[in-house]
């Protein structure tokens, strides 16, 4: 071994260990950087999952909200209405509603034609107009079923999303729309109850009961119906009240809509008969008259009018519809309905007192039932003589249907409930206030219950509910002037007479005579029958017995007494 | 798996079992398997929509999985020898075809990034990514015998890979790449001012790219102001992590991915959050936590600087895809294409990361001598 050798492989191990040492050094600086890595990639890690907790756990979805902002999703959880035995009568259901971003579309044409194969309803130049908008925000279809949010999913179009929002359901259709009402697309109720009790409902929670019984609902609905097109009217109001309470067990106006496509219904369809028309209701007011007379203790059962001229005041000639005697004592003039007979007791009463009274039934001002299709009564101003004559026997003064409710009052003890259509609990009951002495109000059930037994009101008639009432044919006002052809039938019917528990009420606007009619479209004739048709129905399913008619309690429930003494009223020495 | 091998069985595959890492191994099967399953839930609704059989992205993944797995197992079985000469032949293949590209590729949604194979079309870029890794790795290493030649020559490489990735366009290849090349660099040994200044070169890079590329432009101004532009993949896939929550809708239950053309790739964690929950997609981040955490500290114990630096850039690829892809989903990063390792459906990808994945587990077997080391020593004293 040479020096050389030696020497060289001396350097070399130096050389060796030299590189050694570097690449030892930088392996280990190696090992500490890739701790450092370590710790950045478990950082970018835990960003990860943040996030991923933030989005599942807190759903803090940033999405852009330039399109939220536009359209507030409606309040969710609108209260559900129920009647009076918790049938549900509108609910709200979660739909899905189809918009459209038109930056987003990318081929408008490709997704029009798609949109309109899922929705025929929707033409495609309607639908392409939207696409091509400058919106960020355009509704393609409002409501769409599961059904169809499926099949527009499976179109796989960009740009279309869907806003859950509630839609107002009435499982009764147009069972009972103009007490219930409707709500517009933004589920803000836009009539009936709906609107009254907007703001209840908007907040959610219980459903709202209301005094309406669906079943009675719909058999009135069902025989008003009938009786509006065996008349061939423009259409009719029913009314099923609990006299004890003011509760409304059912309240129909014909014609009606449906409530869930509300914005096409006609205007008449959409107007309440029950509420918002006022009308001269014609010889029903004669209950209201008759009472008054009585209690008024300035006429007596026993008194009689001379009703054999017809009465001239002013350019009007008042006559009686159908001559019976010459001399009607008040039994009889309410039983044969006679005019003549009425304006005469209304007189020997006086304006004042008649004022008064009409007053005290509420008839003057607008009814306070919870619905907003409120029409106000119009009366006579200044309230003369002659409006007193006419007033007695319904003409002169224009009420709804719903204030002749009014006539509970008359044959209920004297005392007057206000009607209402939420459903009343035994603490919830009204005191009510005093029209007329329980006297005159034992003597006016005798009276009605003579006018269908003995009167114009038999067709009401129903074997064992023993039914009074008081029918009413009204003319209507044609531009100024009465014309027989149209009129207005009524009958206020109420049952069982021994002890009222039921009015029931129904009307027909226009009514032409049928071929069964005699060539008559009265009250008697055309109101007076769907009033028993409901009666007979309705009184089982309020669970009522029915009564025996010739009973002795009966009898003597009904029988007017008045001993044949008969005094003749000289209306010139009474003023 | 497998059954246990012997010990004491010195066979290929006996040593190899006893070599590999079997965590990393268990952890990839999991990934593999759970893939498998999310691009079935996925697909179909896509494939449909596409007018393909309902189960066609499915069958394909289940068919590339054969030649992936086994390309794992195969190149897992390669010393870090092998494992260098493999990647520097697949360094030239994908570079001579990301020239060609441009020329011969198909264009598929703007760019040209494929190439058609028979059946298949190849992504070369997908390619690179392992080879660049090792390749840079071994000429990092290279520096106690070169010098700081061996900077210039791996930053000269980066900068003709970026380049041709650029060209494509695929800006998203280029940050990985770039994050391959800084990484090694880091590890390495760069000094932290160099290690700075770099990082305000890329910076300017991005803000370069931000005003040469449109698309990317556009991209990042929605990711920075989302009602600037259409957002519309971005939010759904929001809406769905928010849909899943904690438990998931279950499985085949969501939606997005009937609203997302890539709900089988792209946004495929965006499908798992919405069809399995949180609980599920934290199990999917901590599998590739554990995966390239477990590497690193492997790694910490290997006094090879090659393997070094050329496992820690393969982990780093694969970490920072999955990374990238779930933060495109979720909003932390601007929309980025970018494929989830082993769970999105993709050809090229799981070819490519079968290779990639193959190569780690080579490089991280227990060896007894440094061969490589032993090498140079031969060199040196010769």
């Amino acid at each position: 071994m040479t020096d050389f050798h030696i020497r060289e492989t001396e350097e070399a191990r130096q050389r060796i260990i030299a590189v050694d040492g570097t690449l030892r050094r930088t392996t280990n600086r190696a090992h500490a950087r890739l701790l450092l890595m370590g710790a950045v990639f478990t950082a970018c890690c835990l960003a990860v999952v943040l996030r991923l907790s933030e989005l599942a756990i807190l759903k803090h979805v940033d999405a852009p909200d330039h399109v939220a902002a536009s359209v507030e999703p409606p309040h969710s959880g609108r209260a559900d209405i129920v009647d009076r035995n918790g049938d549900l009568m509108a609910t709200s259901l979660q739909t899905a509603s189809l918009y459209a971003d038109p930056a987003k579309v990318l081929d408008s044409k490709e997704a029009a034609k798609k949109l309109v194969g899922v929705f025929p309803e929707l033409t495609y130049g309607e639908v392409l107009q939207k696409l091509q908008s400058d919106e960020r925000f355009v509704w393609i279809k409002r409501d769409i079923t599961p059904k169809q949010e499926y099949q527009v999913q499976l179109l796989g179009l960009p740009g279309l999303d869907y806003r859950t929002s509630e839609t107002r359901i009435y499982p009764f259709g147009a069972g009972a729309v103009h007490v219930l009402g409707f709500t517009d697309v933004d589920g803000k109720g836009m009539a009936g109850i709906e609107r009254s009790f907007n703001g209840v409902l908007a907040q959610g929670g219980k459903p709202l009961q209301l005094s309406i019984d669906m079943r009675i609902q719909h058999i009135m609905r069902r025989e008003l119906a009938q009786a509006v097109s065996d008349f061939n009217g423009i259409g009719g109001c029913g009314i099923v009240m609990d006299v004890h309470t003011g509760e409304i067990l059912s309240m129909v106006s014909l014609p009606d809509f449906d409530p869930h496509d509300a914005g096409n219904a006609p205007p008449d369809a959409r107007f309440n008969r029950d509420t918002l028309g006022v009308y001269e209701m014609g010889s029903t007011f004669k209950v209201f008259n008759t009472a008054m007379a009585l209690d008024s203790g300035k006429v007596k059962l026993t008194d009689s009018f001379d009703v054999d001229h017809p009465y001239h005041v002013g350019k009007f000639t008042i006559k009686d519809f159908e001559r019976t005697k010459p001399w009607l004592t008040v039994p009889e003039i309410f039983a044969y309905s006679s005019n003549i007979g009425s304006l005469q007791e209304a007189l020997v009463v006086g304006t004042e007192t008649q004022q008064r009274f009409l007053a005290s039934l509420g008839l003057t001002h607008a009814s306070p039932i919870e619905l907003p299709e409120i029409g106000a009564p119009l009366a006579p101003h200044p309230w003369t003589r002659v409006n007193t004559m006419t007033i007695a026997f319904g003409h002169g003064m224009s009420v709804s249907p719903i204030q002749l409710t009014g006539v509970s009052a008359i044959i209920d003890g004297g005392i007057l409930h206000k009607p209402t259509l939420i459903k009343q609990t035994p603490d919830m009951v009204q005191a009510g206030t005093r029209v007329i002495s329980p006297e005159t109000s034992d003597l006016m059930k005798r009276l009605m219950r003579l006018q269908v037994v003995e009167g114009t009101g038999k067709n009401a008639n129903v074997a064992g509910y023993l039914v009074g009432g008081k029918t009413g044919t009204a003319e209507k006002v044609d531009h100024g002037h009465y014309g027989k052809k149209a009129l207005l039938s009524s009958f206020v019917g109420v049952f069982p007479m021994t002890d009222p528990k039921y009015l029931v009420l129904a009307m027909v606007d226009e009514p032409k005579p049928n071929a069964h009619s005699a060539g008559f479209a009265t009250g008697g004739w055309v109101s007076a029958p769907p009033v028993g048709r409901v009666i007979s129905q309705i009184g089982p399913l309020l669970n009522m017995d029915p009564l025996d008619e010739t009973s002795p309690e009966v009898t003597e429930a009904m029988a007017l007494e008045t001993d044949g003494k008969v005094h003749r009223v000289n209306l010139a020495t009474t003023e | 798996m497998m059954p246990g091998f012997s010990r004491t069985d010195h066979s290929l595959l006996g040593r190899w079992w006893w070599t590999v890492d079997r965590w990393t191994l268990a952890a990839l099967a999991v990934l593999i398997g759970l893939g498998l399953f999310l691009v079935a839930a996925a697909s179909p609704a896509v494939a449909e929509r596409i007018h393909l059989s309902s189960y066609f992205f499915v069958i394909h993944q289940a068919i590339l999985l054969v030649p992936s797995i086994g390309l794992i197992i195969g190149i897992s079985l390669m010393s870090p020898k092998g494992v260098r000469r493999l990647a520097m032949v697949m360094l030239l293949g994908t570079l001579a075809a990301l020239v060609l590209t441009p020329l011969i590729g198909t264009e598929i949604k703007g760019a040209r990034r494929w190439i058609q194979i028979g059946s298949l079309s190849l992504q070369p870029s997908e390619f690179l990514k392992p080879a660049f890794a090792v390749v840079c790795g071994w000429i990092f290493s290279r520096r106690h015998i070169i010098g700081y030649a061996a900077y210039a020559i791996a930053t000269g490489l980066y900068l003709v890979v970026a380049l041709l990735l650029l060209l494509q366009p695929d800006l998203g290849q280029t940050v990985v790449i770039t994050s391959i090349w800084l990484g090694e660099f880091f590890i390495a040994g760069l000094p932290l001012v160099l290690m700075a200044g770099l990082g305000v070169c890329g910076v300017c890079g991005l803000v370069g790219a931000y005003f040469i590329f449109p698309h990317v432009q556009s991209r990042i101004d929605r990711f920075l102001n989302p009602a600037s532009g259409d957002t519309y993949q971005i939010d759904r896939s929001i809406e769905a992590f928010a849909n899943g929550g904690v438990f998931g809708t279950g499985p085949g239950q969501g939606k997005i991915k009937y609203l997302l053309p890539d709900a089988h790739a792209d946004f495929i964690f965006a499908v798992a959050g919405e069809e399995l929950g949180l609980i599920a997609t934290v199990f999917i981040v901590c599998l590739f936590a554990f995966i390239v955490l477990r590497g690193f500290s492997r790694l910490r114990s290997e006094s090879d600087l090659f393997v070094t630096l050329a496992a820690s850039g393969l982990l780093l690829q694969f970490g920072l895809q999955a990374m990238i892809h779930m933060g495109s989903s979720l909003h932390l990063l601007p929309a980025k294409g970018m494929t989830l390792p082993f769970i999105s459906y993709g050809g090229s990808s799981l070819l490519a990361l079968g290779i990639g994945t193959g190569m780690m587990l080579a490089l991280t077997r227990r060896r007894f001598s440094p061969h490589e080391q032993r090498n140079v020593f031969q060199g040196l004293a010769r």
